[in-house]
């Protein structure tokens, strides 16, 4: 710590360092975050600003596109659970470092580094209705499962779903590996003498020891799949067929910047920010929940 | 051992299933349109550069692919520069706010961009920055400066406070110690923050796509969404492009994976 008193340094001298960061996140943050709440209460035309109460939220209430994609950002959350016990399952395996587990973690990773982009337009040409996947499909016989993977309303979402595991796999791999790698290996060892198989030693062992680290991929992912999947609907499905597949994001995308209703788009994005802060909430209450029992515990 | 054969089944068809897009885009970049559907798997026969000299000379592709180096590398300067300054003040000096201004930055970090795009659009044409790199610099250097400062400060705050004390004894200023003490200790430091935000940068498509709307102005991936409706039934060449918007990212992956891990993992494990 550099002290305040040595003559070298100045009481405000500090606060000259955080300076540019608190700009520039007030631009970015702050400002807009505040203008966000006015704006869902406004009819905006150019310049033109008018105040119009709660018209935008009575609007969106009625509008079945808003509910059609807060549902789809609701199915997305299966994502959740599913891309939670995949990545723990291959973790344990890499963590028992079965052989080349180096590589495997390299090539697991390897999807999360890409573009969503470049991953969409790919994929695209993968699922389409005369894609790669059917082709195979069709050659080895199993033509009956050749769907239309990004055309038919019914599966669109759980394809968008599946090429999202496929990406955001490797981040909850490397993340809850990173975690294992540095726990002592001395208590398992005590358990597999104890007695315990393969699964009790994980499931009572391994897992409750990275409980902080899972939490945390939990609550990412979840909030991930509620704002962070722009890119691949984007480019896969564009919200289609209809709007089949359009999410929140896509939503406030299309009414601010397609149809010029900042208004309404700005009602939902307040809308999505307060489900974001009830999660943020309610998960650092569990947080601290877990803490206090813990200390109850140990008295 | 029944379940050491399992996991090997299991991991190597996860790389499969991983590596296939991969192959998929390398051997289709090399191939005719031709050779593309008579071959549609294996490797191609006569490995061919036309579709990169397509890539590049035809539309703006080259134009935008020069506009993404140049926003990914202000970005990520902007934001090294800030993060660092604050994250040096934040680790160590004494200051009434200090962690206050340190929680606030870690809240921030979950709030989503398009929470904020309406008003950060209708200031950028108020102050006429749309369709201008400023104004895509300046939302991403904001965006990315808590995760920054948050990365960084936690590095800053392992380096001993006795050499600092020393330089200080010496005569080093406040800002000596920055630049020639706390920049060179923190260098590890330092390239994982650039590597995990030239990555951000250069994959985001959204705030692009809204502020940067000229043709001229455009950046890699929202042009490369164009790009793939224009030429929609010349995979070959699309796969070029999507090739080497992903190149410079498998370069610095392959040479530097151990950044990239470190990077993705700090915020969690700490």
């Amino acid at each position: 710590m550099i002290k305040n008193k040595n003559r070298t340094m100045k009481k405000w001298e500090p606060y000259l360092y955080i300076l540019p960061v608190i700009i520039i996140v007030f631009i970015v943050y702050i400002y807009p975050i505040i203008n966000i709440f006015r704006y869902s209460f406004m009819s905006i035309q150019g310049e033109n600003e008018v105040f119009v109460g709660l018209e935008n939220y009575r609007f969106i209430k009625s509008d079945y596109i808003f509910w059609k994609s807060l549902k789809n950002n609701g199915t997305l959350l299966l994502v959740v659970p599913i891309i939670t016990i995949l990545a723990l399952v291959v973790t344990i395996f890499l963590y028992e470092r079965v052989k080349g587990w180096k590589f495997y973690r390299s090539v697991v990773f390897l999807p999360f580094i890409l573009p969503s982009v470049v991953i969409g337009i790919v994929f695209i040409y993968i699922l389409e209705k005369n894609g790669i996947l059917n082709t195979v499909l069709n050659q080895v016989g199993l033509g009956k499962l050749a769907l239309d993977w990004l055309g038919n309303p019914k599966i669109t979402i759980y394809t968008l779903m599946a090429v999202i595991i496929w990406r955001e796999l490797g981040f909850g791999v490397v993340l809850i590996l990173a975690a294992m790698l540095s726990l002592p290996e001395e208590i398992n060892e005590a358990a597999k003498l104890d007695g315990a198989n393969w699964f009790q030693e994980h499931v009572y062992v391994t897992i409750p020891q990275i409980k902080p680290v899972l939490s945390f991929f939990i609550i990412d992912e979840a909030i991930s799949m509620l704002t962070g999947v722009f890119g691949y609907v984007y480019v896969l499905t564009g919200g289609g067929p209809g709007f089949e597949t359009s999410v929140l994001e896509l939503y406030i995308w299309k009414y601010a910047f397609a149809y010029k209703a900042y208004g309404v788009a700005s009602a939902v994005a307040v809308i999505l920010l307060l489900i974001i802060s009830i999660i943020m909430i309610a998960s650092m209450k569990s947080i601290k929940l877990e803490q206090k029992s813990a200390t109850n515990f140990n008295y | 051992m029944r379940r050491k054969g399992f996991s090997q089944i299991l991991l190597i068809s996860i790389c499969v299933v991983n590596l296939f897009p991969i192959y998929y885009i390398i051997i289709s970049a090399f191939k005719s349109l031709n050779e593309y559907y008579k071959n549609l798997f294996g490797f191609p026969s006569k490995p061919t550069l036309a579709n990169f000299i397509q890539v590049f000379n035809e539309g703006d592709f080259s134009i935008w692919f020069r506009n993404s180096v140049i926003v990914t590398i202000l970005s990520v300067l902007v934001i090294t520069l800030i993060s660092s300054l604050a994250a040096f003040a934040i680790s160590k000096m004494n200051f009434r706010g200090r962690n206050l201004l340190l929680r606030a930055l870690i809240t921030l970090m979950i709030i989503p961009p398009v929470v904020m795009i309406i008003p950060l659009f209708n200031l950028m044409v108020k102050i006429k920055l749309i369709n201008n790199f400023s104004s895509v610099i300046i939302i991403y250097s904001g965006l990315q400066a808590p995760f920054s400062v948050y990365l960084l400060q936690s590095f800053f705050g392992s380096v001993d406070n006795e050499i600092l004390s020393a330089a200080s004894i010496d005569g080093c200023s406040t800002f000596q110690i920055y630049t020639k003490i706390i920049l060179p200790l923190a260098k590890p430091a330092l390239i994982t923050q650039t590597i995990v935000n030239g990555l951000w940068v250069w994959n985001e498509l959204m705030i692009s796509l809204i502020f940067l709307q000229g043709n001229e102005i455009r950046t890699l991936m929202p042009g490369l969404t164009q790009f793939q409706g224009r030429f929609s039934v010349n995979q070959p060449v699309i796969m070029a492009g999507a090739l080497m918007a992903i190149l410079p990212i498998f370069i610095l992956y392959l040479f530097g994976q151990k950044y990239f891990i470190k990077g993705f993992t700090t915020g969690a494990i700490k």
